[in-house]
C-alpha cells in the first residue's frame, strides 16, 4: 500500500471517528456511531500494518501484541459491572497514557529519521510535551482509578504549599527541557527526561490525590481530555495528521465534559484541579453559625410504600448512594410496579450524580429503565412542585436548598435538584452523615422531608414487597 | 397486647367529652397501642369514642381497660387526655397532682386556672404550645384541628350551596364553577383552598401576611392582593392589627370580592382580640341570592356581622354559617389526628418508654405546654430564648443559581465583546508567531490540529448528558489510535540505520501497542455493552 493510499485511509478513519462521535447525539443512533468508531480503528491499523512504515517482520510482533492486549481488553469489558464504570475508564485512560509515554521514549532514541535546526527543536518539544502529558495521564489516571476502588480513601491528601509545589515542579520541568534541548546526543538527553517523566509522574499523583471524592466526575472527564491530548502530542512527534485529529477529538470531548461538570457544581475549573473540596478543614467550615432547624423524622419502608401507593406523581433522584449498594435493578422492579398502577415515575438525573459523567444513566440503563422516564436536571426541576413525592437514593448534596438559600454555604450556587418543592420528599441514607462536600443539608430537617435510614438495597426490597403486598 | 407494665408506670385515662354537643375524644383504638408500646396503661371510660365511631370493643381490642363512669376514670387515672377544658365538674373528679392534657386556653378561662391549681395538679395545654418551633409541629393540635375545620368549612358550604362547584358542560346546559373566596390563608384557610380547588371551584384567596401568596398559589388558589403596602405577619405566625390606610384599602377589596363571589369563607382571627370584621352587612346585600357565607372565626364574635354563633342563618338571601363545632362535625378525622398529636406529647414526656411522664421544664416546646406545674401556675411561659432566625439572607444566592442553570446544555450565550476581543488578538498574535518561525511541517499540522478541536466541539456538544459514560468510553477506545505510533515504531523497513537500536525500541513499541490493544478492544467491546442496554 503506498503512502498516498495510507494517507487516504486515514482521512477516511478520521471522519469515521467524528461520525462515531456525532453519533452519540442519542440512544437510537449511539450503537452505530459506536460500530462506526470500530471501522474507523480497524481502516487506521490494517492502512498502517499494510503500509510503507511496517516491514514484514513486524507482522507477527504486531499480532502477538494485538492478540495479548485484544483478550485483556475483551474479557475486561465482559467482566466488568456497571457501577464499576468508572474505575475502568480510569484504568484505561491510566493505559493510554503509558503508552504515549512509551511510544514518546521508542522516539526518541529512534535515530533512523535525521532531522536538524528548527525541525529537531520542534520534534523535541514534541516528544518531550508528549512524555510529560502521558506520564500526568498514566499516574494521575491511576490514583483516580485507586480512589473509585476505594484503595485510596476519597478525602483529599492536602500537603502544605501544594501550590507552590506544583509550581516549583513547573519550573523544574522547564529548566529540564531547556536541558533537554540543548542535549547533544540521545544518552546526553536521556537524563532530563528521565527526572521531567519523574516529576510528571509525582506531579499526577499529586494533582489526582489532592481533590476530593465528589470532584471525580471532573477528574475523570478531565484525564479522558488529557489521553487525548497525549494522543495528539504522539501524533505531531510521529507527524501523523490522524492521531493529531482523533487526539484533539477526544481532547476536547474531555475538556467539554470537565466544563458540564464544573459549572454542575458551580465551580471553575481551576479551584477543582487545585483540590481540597470536601476536606471539612478547609472551605467548608465556613458557616458553623447555620445549623438547620428542625427536625428529622424517620419512616420506614412500609410507610415509605404507603406514601408512592398514594402518589400520582413520583420522582426518583438516584446518586452515588444507589450505585454502591447496587440498587438499580430494584429500583427498576418499583418503578415498574407504580408503573403498573398508572402513576407517573420519573428520573431526575444531576450532572454529577455519581463518579463519572452519565454514571447514573448507565446504570438505569443496565436495569432495563427506559431512557425516556429519565430527565436532566432542566427537564425536571419545574416539576418538582407538581408531584406528589420525591425519592433521594443515596445523593446529598445535589438535592442540597442551602445551595440556593444560604450564600454562606460552600456549595452554594451549585444548581441542584429542587426535591423539597415536592409535596414529600424520602430521603434514603446509611446514617446522618454529611455529603463529600462535608455540609450539612437543610432538606433533611424539612417539616415534608422523611428519612429512610439504612442500606439501599434493603430498604428498597423491604418498599418493593410492601408495595407488592 | 404488651408485657405486663412496671408498677411504676402510669395510667392514662381518657374520658367521655361532656361539653354539649362534642363528638371528638382524645384518642382513638390505634394509638392506644401506641401508648402501650410507650410503657403507659391506658384506661376508657365507657362510650367515650362512640360518637366519633370508636367502640368500647376496639378500645378493648387495642389493649385498653374500659371503666364504666366518668367517676371511676378520673379516680383511677394518673394523667387525663382532654380534648375540651375540663367543667369545674371535672376538675373536682381529677386526683390530687395529676397531670392533665388538653386545650384549656389559660387567657379566656381564668377561674378554671384557679381550681386546677387548687387541685395541685400539673396541666399542660396543647394550645399554648410554641409553634414557631418546628421540633414542636407534630404535636401541634391548633394546626391539625384547623385543617379539619377548613376542610369542613367548604364540605358545609358545598351543602348549603344550590349548585356544583365544578363547571361543567352538559346535555343540560353549561354550568360555570362556583367562585370561592377564603380570607384570611392560616392552616384552615388553605386547608379551604385545597378543599374547594379540588371540587373544581374557582377559588381566590388573601392574607395580610405577603409571604403566603406562594402557598395559596401551591394549592390552587389565586392570591388576591390588597393594594396597599403593608406586611402583616406579627410574631410567632400568626397576623397582626393593619394600620388604617390598609383597613379601608382591605374593604374595598372584600366588597369587590363579595359582589363577585359566590361562596365567602372567612378565617381571620387576631390572637386575645375579637376577630376583625370583614364583611359588613352591606357587603352581604351586594352578594347573589343563594351564596353562603361559612363565618369560621364566629367563636371570637365573627368575621361577618351578621354571624350568628352556632347557627346557620339567612340574611338577604345569603346562607352566612357559624357553626362553631366544625372540628368535631368531622369527628373521627380530628380525633385520630389529635391523638396522634398527643401520642406524639406522650413520647416526649416519656423519653425512656417506661411508662412514666416527665414533664422537664428545660425543654422549650413543654415549657410553653406547661400551664400549671404542680399546684402553681405557670402561664403564660417566658418568650423563646433563640427565635428561629428570619430566612433573611435567602434571596442573595439564588440568581447567581438561575444565572448557572442556562448552561449545561448546548453552547453557552454569546461572550461578551471585551473579551472576545481580547481573544482574537491573543489568538492572532499565537498565530503570527507561528507562521513566522514554525517549519512548514508543523504548520500543516496545526491546521489539522486547530480544526480537528473545533470539530471535536461542534460534535460533543451536541452528544445528550445521558450518553456522558458511553461517550468517555468511546473516546477512550479511539484515543488507543495511539497505536499507530508504536506499529509505525515496531519494524520499519529501513531499519538498523543509524545505529538505531532496534532492540530496546521494539520492546517498547511492543509494550505499548499491547497497551493500546487492551483499550482498543476493551473500549468499543464495553461502549456496546453499554448501548446496547439502553432502550425506551
Amino acid at each position: 500500500m503506498s503512502h498516498n493510499l495510507a494517507t487516504a485511509a486515514y482521512l477516511g478513519a478520521a471522519i469515521l471517528f467524528v461520525l462515531s462521535l456525532g453519533g452519540l447525539s442519542n440512544p437510537e443512533t449511539a450503537r452505530r456511531g459506536n460500530l462506526f468508531g470500530m471501522a474507523g480503528m480497524a481502516l487506521a491499523v490494517l492502512a498502517t500494518v499494510f503500509g510503507p512504515r511496517v516491514g514484514a517482520t513486524g507482522i507477527a510482533w504486531i499480532v502477538g501484541a494485538l492478540a495479548i492486549g485484544g483478550g485483556i481488553g475483551l474479557y475486561a469489558a465482559r467482566a466488568v459491572k456497571m457501577t464499576q464504570m468508572p474505575e475502568l475508564v480510569a484504568l484505561m485512560h491510566s493505559l493510554v497514557g503509558l503508552a504515549a509515554c512509551l511510544v514518546g521514549f521508542a522516539s526518541y532514541v529512534d535515530t533512523s529519521m535525521p532531522l536538524a535546526g528548527a525541525e529537531k527543536a520542534i520534534h523535541e518539544v514534541e516528544i518531550y510535551v508528549g512524555i510529560l502529558i502521558g506520564a500526568v495521564t498514566f499516574s494521575g489516571s491511576l490514583v483516580a482509578f485507586g480512589k473509585l476502588n476505594g484503595r485510596i480513601g476519597g478525602k483529599p491528601l492536602l500537603l502544605p504549599g501544594r501550590h507552590w509545589l506544583n509550581l516549583a515542579a513547573l519550573l523544574v520541568v522547564v529548566w529540564f527541557g531547556r536541558a533537554f534541548l540543548q542535549a547533544g546526543s540521545v544518552a546526553e538527553g536521556m537524563l532530563p527526561l528521565a527526572v521531567m517523566t519523574a516529576i510528571a509522574l509525582l506531579f499526577g499523583v499529586h494533582m489526582v490525590m489532592a481533590i476530593g471524592g465528589a470532584d471525580m466526575p471532573v477528574v475523570v472527564s478531565m484525564l479522558n481530555s488529557y489521553s487525548g491530548w497525549a494522543a495528539a502530542a504522539t501524533g505531531f512527534m510521529l507527524g501523523n495528521d490522524l492521531l493529531i485529529v482523533t487526539g484533539a477529538l477526544v481532547g476536547s470531548s474531555g475538556a467539554i465534559l470537565s466544563y458540564i461538570m464544573c459549572s454542575a457544581m458551580n465551580r471553575n475549573f481551576l479551584s477543582v484541579i487545585a483540590g481540597g473540596f470536601g476536606t471539612g478543614g478547609g472551605a467548608a467550615p465556613a458557616a458553623p453559625g447555620a445549623e438547620p432547624q428542625g427536625e428529622v423524622v424517620p419512616v420506614t419502608a412500609a410507610e415509605t410504600a404507603e406514601m408512592l401507593r398514594e402518589a400520582r406523581s413520583v420522582v426518583i433522584v438516584p446518586g452515588y448512594g444507589m450505585a454502591v449498594a447496587q440498587a438499580q435493578h430494584t429500583v427498576n422492579e418499583i418503578v415498574r410496579t407504580l408503573r403498573g398502577r398508572g402513576v407517573q415515575v420519573r428520573f431526575a438525573i444531576h450532572p454529577v450524580a455519581g463518579r463519572m459523567p452519565g454514571h447514573m444513566n448507565v446504570l438505569l440503563a443496565e436495569a432495563k429503565v427506559p431512557y425516556d422516564i429519565v430527565m436532566e436536571m432542566d427537564e425536571i426541576n419545574a416539576d418538582f412542585p407538581a408531584t406528589d413525592v420525591a425519592i433521594v437514593i443515596g445523593a446529598n448534596d445535589i438535592v442540597n436548598p442551602a445551595a440556593q438559600d444560604d450564600p454562606a454555604s460552600p456549595i452554594a450556587g451549585m444548581p441542584v435538584l429542587e426535591v423539597w418543592k415536592a409535596g414529600h420528599s424520602i430521603v434514603m441514607k446509611r446514617s446522618m452523615a454529611s455529603g463529600y462536600a462535608g455540609v450539612d443539608n437543610p432538606l433533611f430537617y424539612k417539616e415534608n422531608n422523611r428519612m429512610l435510614f439504612g442500606d439501599a438495597r434493603k430498604m428498597l426490597d423491604e418498599v418493593l414487597a410492601a408495595l407488592k403486598a | 397486647m404488651q408485657a405486663s407494665p412496671s408498677p411504676t408506670a402510669q395510667r392514662i385515662g381518657v374520658p367521655r367529652e361532656t361539653f354539649a354537643g362534642e363528638k371528638r375524644v382524645a384518642t382513638v383504638p390505634e394509638v392506644v397501642q401506641k401508648l402501650v408500646a410507650l410503657g403507659f396503661s391506658v384506661a376508657v371510660e365507657a362510650g367515650a369514642g362512640e360518637a366519633a365511631h370508636c367502640s368500647d370493643d376496639a378500645y378493648r381490642a387495642a389493649g385498653a381497660e374500659v371503666l364504666p363512669d366518668a367517676a371511676a376514670l378520673w379516680a383511677a387515672s394518673d394523667i387525663v387526655f382532654k380534648v375540651r377544658p375540663p367543667s369545674a365538674a371535672e376538675v373536682a373528679l381529677m386526683r390530687p397532682g395529676g397531670l392533665l392534657v388538653g386545650f384549656v386556653w389559660p387567657a379566656q378561662h381564668p377561674e378554671l386556672m384557679a381550681q386546677l391549681a387548687a387541685r395541685q395538679a400539673t396541666v399542660l395545654a396543647i394550645d399554648c404550645l410554641p409553634r414557631t418551633l418546628s421540633r414542636a409541629q407534630k404535636m401541634d393540635a391548633l394546626t391539625s384541628t384547623a385543617g379539619v375545620s377548613g376542610y369542613r368549612a367548604v364540605i358545609e358550604a358545598a351543602n348549603a350551596f344550590g349548585r356544583y362547584f365544578n363547571g361543567q358542560i352538559t346535555a343540560a346546559g353549561k354550568v360555570p364553577p362556583a367562585k370561592v373566596f377564603i380570607a384570611g390563608a392560616g392552616v384552615a384557610g388553605l386547608a379551604a383552598i385545597g378543599t374547594a380547588a379540588n371540587l373544581g371551584a374557582i377559588v381566590r384567596a388573601n392574607d395580610t401576611r405577603a409571604e403566603v401568596a406562594d402557598q395559596v398559589r401551591s394549592l390552587g388558589g389565586e392570591f388576591v392582593k390588597v393594594d396597599y403596602e403593608e406586611d402583616g405577619a406579627g410574631g410567632g405566625g400568626y397576623a397582626k392589627v393593619m394600620s388604617e390606610g390598609f383597613q379601608a384599602a382591605q374593604r374595598r377589596m372584600y366588597a369587590e370580592q363579595a359582589r363577585d363571589a359566590d361562596i365567602i369563607i372567612t378565617t381571620a382571627l387576631i390572637p386575645g382580640k375579637p376577630a376583625p370584621k370583614l364583611i359588613t352587612a352591606e357587603m352581604v346585600q351586594t352578594m347573589k341570592p343563594g351564596s353562603v357565607i361559612v363565618d369560621m372565626a364566629a367563636e371570637q364574635g365573627g368575621n361577618c356581622e351578621l354571624t350568628v354563633p352556632g347557627e346557620a342563618v339567612v340574611r338577604h338571601g345569603v346562607t352566612i354559617i357559624g357553626f362553631t363545632d366544625l372540628p368535631s362535625r368531622l369527628a373521627k378525622q380530628s380525633s385520630t389526628l389529635y391523638a396522634t398529636n398527643l401520642l406524639r406529647l406522650a413520647e416526649e414526656l416519656c423519653k425512656a418508654k417506661d411508662g412514666v411522664a416527665v414533664v422537664n421544664m428545660e425543654d422549650d416546646a413543654i415549657r410553653g405546654l406547661t400551664v400549671v406545674k404542680a399546684g402553681e401556675i405557670t402561664w403564660p411561659a417566658p418568650p423563646l430564648k433563640a427565635a428561629p432566625a428570619p430566612a433573611a439572607a435567602r434571596p442573595a444566592a439564588a440568581p447567581v443559581a438561575e444565572k448557572k442553570g442556562g448552561h449545561g446544555h448546548g453552547s453557552a450565550g454569546p461572550l461578551p465583546a471585551k473579551t472576545l476581543a481580547i481573544l482574537f488578538a491573543v489568538a492572532a498574535v499565537a498565530f503570527w508567531f507561528i507562521g513566522a518561525y514554525a517549519p512548514a511541517a508543523f504548520l500543516g499540522h496545526f491546521t489539522v490540529f486547530v480544526l480537528a478541536c473545533f470539530i471535536g466541539y461542534m460534535v460533543v456538544w451536541n452528544v445528550t448528558p445521558a450518553l456522558h459514560t458511553p461517550l468517555m468510553s468511546v473516546t477512550n477506545a479511539i484515543s488507543s489510535i495511539i497505536a499507530i505510533g508504536a506499529l509505525v515504531q515496531i519494524a520499519p523497513p529501513q531499519a538498523a540505520a543509524n545505529g538505531r537500536p532496534d532492540g530496546l525500541i521494539l520492546w517498547l513499541a511492543f509494550a505499548a501497542l499491547v497497551l493500546t490493544a487492551v483499550n482498543m478492544f476493551g473500549g468499543f467491546a464495553v461502549t456496546r455493552r453499554m448501548l446496547a442496554m439502553f432502550q425506551k
